[in-house]
């Protein structure tokens, strides 16, 4: 039980195994700890980074999305109008053609009707004439009264 | 076993467990059991972990080193929980107290006649000799009942504090704590002197005399429970169980107190 040379012994040993840890084994388990908490805490990090982005991502996603919707929506009502525009048009350019057929074909007509009634006027008094001349012939001479006729001609 | 060999006292059987195996005289006896078991448990420290340094990875850790590495993390969060100053030699100190001090305080599990048994058979004596009780081969296995390990430990950690107290202090900051500390007045200096010698030289033997104590007392339970028969075995059981907590609370209690009392080395009032 007395306190001896062991002590001694013993306090070497004891200095040479905390020598021993401080050098080799300390440094390098706690070493790789601390390096591990670090690859860790970045790895969070990044990940959690990453989250964002992708939040980020989606929601640049639906924005577009959403715009695309309502261009889309903006071409196919400007289409519609248009399509209504051309064939307004379209029924109106043929409206339009088809007054100018009829007053072409009116005027046409009006045309031709005064030419009939320029003819049949002519064959009236040409008829008139010759039927006054039958009526004349047996009792007056044409010559001499061409210039009545004439006159009648004109008022017809 | 039991006591039962009728020239086998109770005396005789508790003082074999309690004699150490030594070689030399007077102040120079060595004892080669203490020594030899601590550095057989130091060694054993030292290959386990180093092995586990070698192949430390900062990938994916295996169970080996999470299970070292949980040492290793415990006694750095006790270090940085404690001591405040930046020492390369706190931590490594610590775990080498925790882990070397905790392996000797389990020797206290092995059953108390195992390895002098053991040892007396190997040396080659025969089994009635050793049953008689008149075995001469000592073996004291649990190294932290001896005191010459206890204070070697706490030697050592007094030697620490005294080197850091001087490096960080001055040797004139450091006897300025011995002789103005608790009364500033140079009429008390001399009790001053007094009082924190008398501080100063408790901390290692307090130190070295709790896990003496504490571990001498579990050995020596141990001892005596050994002597009564078939009984022995239920509160062998039992008073192992409560060693469960006795010693890895004294390791930790040995590794605490030394990293306070460097701190308070390292600390400038």
């Amino acid at each position: 039980m007395n306190l001896n040379a062991t002590l001694i012994g013993e306090s070497i040993a004891f200095f040479v195994f905390v020598v021993f840890t401080m050098k080799f084994v300390w440094p390098q388990l706690n070493g790789a700890i601390e390096a591990r908490q670090k690859k860790i805490a970045d790895g969070l990090e990044a990940s959690e980074k990453a989250e964002k982005d992708l939040e980020l991502a989606r929601k640049e996603a639906a924005d577009k999305l959403k715009e695309a919707k309502s261009q889309a929506a903006a071409i196919i009502e400007q289409a519609k109008k248009r399509e209504a525009q051309i064939v307004d048009e379209a029924a109106d350019k043929a409206r339009a053609e088809s007054d100018k057929i009829l007053a072409q074909g009116k005027a046409d007509l009006e045309a031709e009707i005064n030419r009939a009634r320029e003819d049949l006027r002519k064959q009236v008094s040409i008829l008139a004439v010759s039927g006054a001349e039958k009526i004349l012939a047996r009792s007056i001479d044409a010559k001499a009264h061409a210039d009545i006729l004439d006159k009648l001609v004109e008022e017809l | 076993m039991a006591a039962n060999g009728d020239t086998l006292t109770s005396q005789g059987y508790i003082q074999h467990h309690l004699t150490n195996a030594s070689i030399g005289e007077g102040f120079w006896t060595w004892h080669i059991d203490t020594l030899g078991w601590s550095i057989f448990l130091g060694l054993v420290f030292i290959m386990v972990f180093r092995s586990a340094a070698k192949k430390a990875t900062v990938g994916v850790p295996g169970k080996f080193q999470c299970l070292i590495e949980m040492i290793i993390e415990f006694v750095g969060n006790s270090v940085k929980d404690t001591f405040h100053g930046r020492n390369p030699v706190i931590a490594p100190l610590a775990l080498t107290i925790f882990v070397w001090v905790l392996l000797m305080n389990a020797m206290d599990w092995v059953p108390v006649d195992w390895i002098p048994t053991a040892a007396s058979l190997i040396a080659g004596e025969s089994w009635d000799t050793i049953a008689s009780g008149n075995s001469h081969v000592y073996i004291k296995s649990v190294p932290t009942t001896d005191l010459n390990m206890t204070f070697g430990l706490s030697l050592g950690v007094f030697a620490l504090m005294l080197y850091y107290s001087i490096k960080i202090k001055g040797l004139g900051g450091f006897l300025k704590e011995l002789y103005a500390h608790p009364f500033n007045t140079p009429w008390l200096y001399w009790f001053n002197i007094i009082l924190e010698t008398i501080a100063l030289v408790a901390k290692p033997v307090s130190l070295a005399l709790r896990l003496f104590g504490n571990l001498y007392a579990g050995e020596l339970i141990f001892i005596l429970i050994a002597m009564i028969g078939v009984w022995q075995l239920p509160i062998h059981f039992v008073w192992a169980a409560f060693h469960l907590l006795v010693i890895p609370l004294q390791a930790f209690i040995f590794m605490m107190l030394t990293i306070v009392y460097l701190s308070m080395a390292h600390e400038d009032h």
